[in-house]
């Protein structure tokens, strides 16, 4: 345990004694920076090893040391153009003509002067370009990262709370005058550049990863944008190709950004800190045991929601179906396992919707409430945009990690015209819930990037935008005593030991696997052609996807693998309530507006 | 900030005959020097920057110029500096006797023998004639670029080309590397390897042929060879350490472009004491400026004049990747490319490039003053050669614009796909794969991918005929009708996707708006130009405005769009397919209605449709237990099970690019006398009821139809057994969208005048009863509007709804028997 804190502490040190043994066998390319990943990985495994590790999200970066090991939580928001960089090089002592072949190991000071101060100062350690130069070249693509949890992740921790209180004053101050370009306006927390050095294909955008890389915060990483005059920049053809934009977003100061030389990343199935983070086969214990929990805390958790959404139970079974759904797979174009729902019939009083809101957040590990006024639909971005002048992509509220609550607030919406923006703000939203997908705007063309939000839409009446299923709210308090019920519901202290049981319930119940026997597929089907049969116009195509989905998330919600017969009815029971509900609002509207 | 162009007189440095020189084959002693220089810089006398490897064969290198008189050049010709290929730098006096030159400078060749340039293996004397005799015997007998046009293509290429320069007097020959490697693939390599060297070695030759064939004649500067078409075309992405300065190619999209940015290749001194002048060369991006005037030994008394200095155009290009070669989930990567001289402008934001170049690394400096550098590198591409990718486009028509490669293998594999006989059930059943069923649909949609044949008849005078198909689906909502559109706008590459709620008149055509950067208004193309050669689907289709669907009616015949907006007066290609899906107005298809009745489209736009389909629920057990374990399994059936039973969506997508791109079939003989007979039956169908029953479009329809489906089995004719299908899936499509509901007959009138010839028939004949009626009634001048209907009601025998009754009212008000006014109806004469 003392071996590893020592490695994190310096683990250029070891870095570098991979390379020397390797190069002492007179095979500088043998593969040893493979190696010493795999080392990595190897001493990391341990459970309490990656606490040893300090989390640049939590600790605040003055207390790190610089080149020491660090780990960093993060979503991919940017990849920026891959970069040579020299990998190792030779230096010739004048008088021997002796080679002495030094590594700029991975995350190694990147100035080959700092390295060699025993030369002469007449001969500049040189990098030889020998005609094979090439193996010692690697390529190595740039990953802008940023945290993405400091406001969305409101979990009982102390220390994340703190953390954003005392973050460091220079990064409060400073961070005015300086885009951070966060997804969602208002969000404080780390960002980094990260480099990656092998496999950067298998990184995506908006892709949820720990990654664990050696900090560096020299300030001549930052040094560049300010010194250098309008002069010397015409003069030197290697320095002029970037615009001043650009190398501001490049290359920001250190201190505020720093830079993560990545030895691996492990992506982040979930961020619920609950939840242990290895794959869920390898803790059956932990499975099982929660598993048989599942039920109750189902019925504890449905009370809670029922209570929160004026006494409606049905509301409250479909919201907790709503929040653990997840696409699970894609059939060419069409996301399977997605449930967008729209509770309709939101009480206008009270700020109701802000109080549900405030409640899932309290739920979910991310979660993000676009409110869609008018304003707000015609002057926000939502969908991240190129900018070639920076040279980077604009981010947009809609780059959101996998499994973002999203809350769409259409209570607020107020009569006026919706402008190009808000048009295509409308549309994206749209794109969204129906194929879960974002077109982010490369200004040339478009890119399509697929993505895994949970959208609940809160509104009035049904809303404008799409939902795989809509359930009107029938409070069961009258909108005079409306005020003093809301502020009647208790909303839970931060860390309380039932939230946290919630929490953890919500997380597992959407990463069980799920399955459906021959048997019940067989009675699934008959009972499809018994409905059709009786009156075709009760079941369309659409409404037996969506009552198959219903099934499915049921069945997980009380913590079943697979469909059972009883899931079934009841998933058939839940939705006729719900359609009957639906159908005698629309009389109703219909009725009070001839 | 203007540019002078570079140096007029500059002159070339070479000796009459470069092989006799006794240790190197260079031309120029100052080269050679160069050459030596560069040797001795890895015994470490150099800064650190100093990776990049310059040409030694630096012909008009400054220092040839200021040390004396200029040697005469190819017949007095200007060499011109080609700052693409490095940059020029001084070099330092080394004694040329040095010892330790000979031995190595030739590493494994015969000392003084085979002289090759350092650190290559090129041979200048022997990569000269070996392009020379490329120039002079390289014949390409099927050659079929745009480019060689004009040119006999028995005779060799490149010396026609030559002679066109001595006509023209444009001193750029472009080589297409293809032809380099097909006759030299030993020249290929070197070419591909050493571009730095092996380039100018090119030039030289070329100049000397050129010049030796056409001696009179006289250009702007010497021939400069501009290679292209470097086979080793690389995905950007692919790009790594192992092309840094080798000869590429890559292709992308140009995002933006600097100003022109001069560069400073020779600064001119003045002594403001004594006047005497003094040029120096930029040195790695640096003037040392002399601290000492060699005249009058004043010291610090020189200084810059601007104006006398000699500078070159350069700019700073940024490439991006085409859209299709990014992976998914990936942001495209960019690279900078730099423009030289006449290059500079070539291109402008938004043009899709193929850019042949050499590939650069700079180690980038800690501080500009410092000889430090980083350990990172900033990579560059030296543009050579800009080819526009899509430029075709404008002047061709039949050449489609994408020039997907495909692999020996794929065609391989495709061609087999293609004869197996149930080629085209395969591919319409991996179409969309999780929709269920509707076959008919699927298929038609299919030959919608492939399209027609497109024939141009522009001489004589028809203009062009429409090759694309045209399908419109309506049906109930929910019967996924969205998600086939979806489906097909990700298969195609150049789809688009609208919803006709959301999209407007402009938004589909093109609009004018002030650009926030330059303010200048530019034309902003809509939906249907951006899918030109693709398809655009639109989503509800009934929910568009009438505004909107006006402009559809321009681009779904005459495939062109026409815009007069603020100055722009323009018509567009929209060469586009059109694939809507409509809901019926009353959100359920009533049966009992006509189409037109149920989607309330105008028959003026529905006849442009070759194809109308159904989308309704069959309302049948069978069907129903098979949808509901399509549907079942969709959920729960895993990934591999799935990709067992289909074929994967790029060979799809591979098999229609290829099709599009090679296959044009023709009918032969005895398919168009099937045509002919299809469409004389079906107007005979109709004659026997005394209506007509087909018009010359439908015609049109089947024969797209007909070329489509020998386009799936790659065949270059159209056969019967294609007119068959192509029949059968138009009758389907009729059956279904054309049938009058009132008579069970398929009638085609419902779609070409909006009403079906029984409803017209009934019009009439309420019309007559009426006027009997009112005739019946005797001298009455005026009568009340209601009370003629209730009698005409009582009268008749079939029911008279309001609507007919009104119709009836204004068929007698147009034959001037009667008026309307109010609620009173008025006789007249």
């Amino acid at each position: 345990y003392f071996y590893l804190l020592t490695l994190a502490y310096n683990p250029l040190h070891c870095l570098s004694s991979f390379y020397i043994s390797a190069s002492s066998q007179n095979n500088p390319e043998s593969g040893w920076e493979a190696k010493a990943v795999l080392f990595f990985k190897e001493q990391l495994k341990d459970k309490e090893a990656h606490t040893s590790v300090p989390s640049l999200n939590d600790v605040p970066l003055h207390y790190l040391k610089p080149n020491s090991l660090v780990r960093f939580r993060c979503l991919i928001q940017d990849m920026f153009d891959p970069e040579f960089y020299m990998g190792a090089y030779e230096t010739v002592d004048p008088s021997t003509k002796a080679r002495v072949s030094t590594s700029l190991s991975t995350p190694a000071p990147r100035f080959a002067y700092q390295t060699q101060p025993s030369l002469s100062s007449l001969y500049h350690p040189r990098v030889v370009p020998s005609t094979s130069y090439v193996p010692s070249r690697q390529k190595r693509s740039y990953e802008e990262d940023d945290d993405m949890d400091t406001h969305t992740e409101p979990h009982g921790n102390g220390d994340c709370k703190r953390q954003e209180t005392e973050a460091p004053s220079s990064q409060t101050t400073s961070a005015s005058h300086l885009d951070l370009n966060f997804p969602l306006p208002g969000e404080k927390g780390p960002s980094c550049l990260v480099k990656v050095y092998e496999d950067w294909d298998s990184f995506k955008l908006n892709d949820t990863l720990e990654v664990y890389g050696i900090l560096s915060v020299s300030p001549a990483l930052s040094a560049l944008a300010e010194e250098k005059d309008a002069s010397s920049s015409l003069l030197d053809p290697a320095e002029c190709m970037e615009t001043a934009e650009e190398q501001r977003v490049h290359s920001p100061p250190a201190s505020l950004v720093p830079r993560l030389h990545m030895i691996y990343a492990k992506p982040l199935p979930h961020c619920n800190p609950l939840l242990p983070s290895a794959a869920l086969e390898d803790n059956s214990a932990f499975l099982s045991s929660t598993l048989s929990e599942m039920a109750s805390v189902r019925t504890e958790l449905l009370a809670y929601l029922t209570h929160v959404l004026l006494g409606d139970a049905l509301a409250a079974e479909y919201l907790i179906l709503h929040l653990i759904s997840s696409v699970y797979a894609r059939r060419d174009v069409l996301p399977l396992g997605k449930f967008t729902l729209n509770v309709s019939g939101c009480p206008t009083v009270a700020s109701y919707t802000e109080r549900l809101y405030q409640i899932i957040q309290q739920l979910v590990p991310c979660s993000y409430r676009l409110s869609m006024s008018l304003q707000n639909m015609n002057q926000l971005r939502l969908v991240p945009k190129k900018d070639y002048v920076a040279n980077r992509l604009v981010s947009g509220a809609l780059q959101l990690a996998r499994n973002t609550s999203l809350f769409l607030d259409e209570t607020q919406l107020e009569q006026g015209q919706l402008d190009t923006t808000g048009v295509r703000n409308i549309t994206a939203l749209g794109n969204l819930i129906s194929w879960q997908k974002v077109d982010y705007d490369f200004n040339y063309h478009q890119m399509e990037f697929p993505c895994n939000i949970n959208v609940l839409i809160a509104s009035e009446g049904r809303s404008l935008l799409p939902s795989d299923c809509q359930v009107h709210l029938q409070p069961q308090v009258a909108p005079p005593q409306m005020e003093e019920y809301l502020s009647a519901i208790h909303m839970h202290p931060q860390a309380s030991s039932q939230l946290n049981k919630f929490r953890l319930y919500l997380s597992l119940a959407r990463t069980l696997d799920y399955s459906i026997s021959d048997e019940v597929t067989k009675a699934v089907e008959d009972d499809f052609v018994d409905m059709r049969k009786d009156d075709p116009q009760s079941i369309s195509a659409e409404d037996f996807h969506r009552l198959l989905v219903v099934a499915r998330l049921l069945s997980l919600s009380l913590g079943q693998t697979s469909l059972s017969r009883d899931s079934w009815m009841r998933a058939k029971h839940i939705e006729t309530l719900r359609r009957s509900r639906t159908e005698q609002q629309q009389q109703c509207v219909n009725g009070n507006e001839p | 900030m203007s540019s002078p162009t570079s140096t007029p007189g500059r002159k070339r440095a070479r000796t009459d005959n470069p092989s006799t020189r006794k240790h190197l084959c260079f031309c120029d002693t100052l080269n050679v020097t160069e050459a030596f220089y560069k040797y001795d810089s890895v015994l470490s006398t150099v800064l650190p920057s100093e990776v990049d490897m310059s040409s030694p064969l630096m012909y008009g290198t400054p220092s040839s110029r200021v040390e004396g008189t200029p040697r005469s050049g190819v017949r007095g010709t200007p060499a011109r500096q080609r700052p693409d290929l490095g940059s020029v730098r001084k070099a330092p006096q080394v004694d040329l006797h040095s010892d330790l030159v000979n031995g190595k400078a030739n590493d494994g060749q015969n000392a003084g023998q085979r002289l090759v340039i350092w650190g290559t293996d090129v041979n200048v004397g022997t990569c000269k004639e070996k392009f020379q005799r490329f120039l002079q015997r390289f014949i390409d007998p099927n050659s079929t670029e745009d480019e060689n046009a004009g040119l006999d293509l028995n005779e060799p290429l490149y010396m026609q080309k030559l002679e066109e320069i001595s006509v023209v007097g444009d001193p750029v020959l472009n080589v297409n590397c293809g032809h380099v490697q097909s006759f030299d693939a030993e020249l290929y390599r070197q070419l591909i390897c050493y571009p730095q060297e092996v380039i100018p070695t090119f030039d030289m030759a070329v100049n000397e042929l050129f010049f030796e064939r056409f001696p009179d004649s006289i250009l702007e500067h010497q021939i400069q060879v501009r290679p292209y078409n470097a086979l080793k075309t690389r995905n950007m992405r692919s790009l790594n350490p192992e092309d840094i300065d080798q000869l590429i190619t890559i292709s992308g999209m140009v995002i933006r472009t600097s100003q022109l940015i001069p560069e400073m290749q020779e600064a001119f001194f003045q002594c403001q004491v004594c006047a005497y002048n003094t040029r120096v060369e930029v040195d790695r991006g640096r003037i040392a400026e002399p601290a000492v005037c060699r005249n009058c030994n004043t010291t610090h008394s020189l200084a810059l004049i601007h104006n006398r200095s000699v500078f070159s155009d350069k700019q700073m290009i940024k490439v991006q990747e085409s859209p299709e070669d990014m992976p998914a989930g990936q942001t495209p990567h960019t690279t900078v490319v730099y423009a030289h001289n006449d290059l500079v402008d070539k291109v402008q934001p938004g043009d899709r490039v193929n850019i042949t170049g050499i590939y650069r690394a700079v180690p980038m400096r800690v501080n500009p003053r410092q000889s430090n550098v980083k350990s990172v590198y900033k990579t560059h591409i030296d543009a050579i050669h800009f080819r526009k990718t899509d430029e075709k486009r404008l002047h061709r028509l039949d050449e489609e614009a994408e020039q997907k490669l495909f692999t020996e293998d794929r065609v391989q594999t495709l061609k087999e796909l293609a004869a197996k006989p149930d080629v085209y059930e395969r591919l319409s059943s991996a179409l969309a794969p999780s929709i269920y069923e509707h076959e008919d649909i699927k298929k038609g949609i299919l030959l919608q991918l492939f399209g027609g044949t497109r024939k141009d008849f522009s001489q004589t005078g028809r203009g062009n005929f429409r090759a694309e198909i045209n399908i419109l689906l309506c049906g109930d909502p929910g019967t996924s009708k969205s998600q086939l559109l979806q489906y097909v706008f990700n298969l195609v590459p150049r789809g688009q996707y609208t919803s006709g709620k959301g999209s407007s008149a402009v938004g589909l055509t093109a609009y004018v708006m002030k650009d926030p950067e330059t303010r200048q208004l530019v034309l902003q193309t809509g939906a249907l130009v951006l899918s030109d050669n693709g398809i655009c689907c639109i989503d509800e289709f009934d929910k568009m405005s009438d505004n909107t669907r006006s402009v559809l009616h321009e681009v779904m015949e005459q495939q062109t769009l026409s815009i007069a907006k603020a100055g722009i007066i323009c018509q567009l290609n929209a060469r586009t397919s059109i694939l809507a899906a409509a809901n019926p107005v009353e959100s359920q298809w009533n049966p009992k209605k006509t189409t037109i009745e149920n989607i309330q489209l105008p028959h003026t736009l529905l006849s442009r449709f070759d194809l109308i389909f159904l989308m309704l629920d069959p309302q049948d057990e069978a069907y129903d237990r098979r949808l509901a374990h399509h549907l079942v399994s969709l959920y729960y059936q895993s990934e591999e099970q799935l990709e067992e039973e289909f074929l994967d969506m790029t060979v799809l997508k591979d098999y229609i690019a290829y099709a599009r791109t090679y296959i044009n079939p023709r009918l032969n003989e005895e398919a168009s006398q099937a045509l002919i007979e299809a469409y004389v039956d079906m107007r005979k169908i109709g004659s026997g009821r005394g209506m007509v029953s087909a018009y010359p479009r439908q015609l049109e329809s089947l024969i797209r139809l007909a070329e489509a489906h020998a386009k799936v089995r790659f065949s270059d004719k159209v056969e019967t057994i294609d007119v068959e299908e192509a029949k059968r899936l138009h009758r389907e499509a009729l059956k279904q969208s054309a049938t009058d509901p009132r008579t069970g007959f398929v009638d085609i009138s419902i779609l070409t005048t909006g009403m079906s010839a029984t409803a017209r028939k009934r019009k009439e004949e309420v019309a007559q009863a009426l006027k009997k009626l009112i005739q019946a009634k005797g001298k009455t001048p005026a009568m009340k509007y209601q009370q003629l209907f209730d009698d005409l009601r009582g009268q008749s025998e079939t029911a008279i709804t309001k609507e007919l009754f009104e119709e009836a009212l204004r068929a007698l008000a147009d034959e001037d028997y009667l008026t309307v006014t109010g609620k009173t109806v008025r006789l007249l004469a």
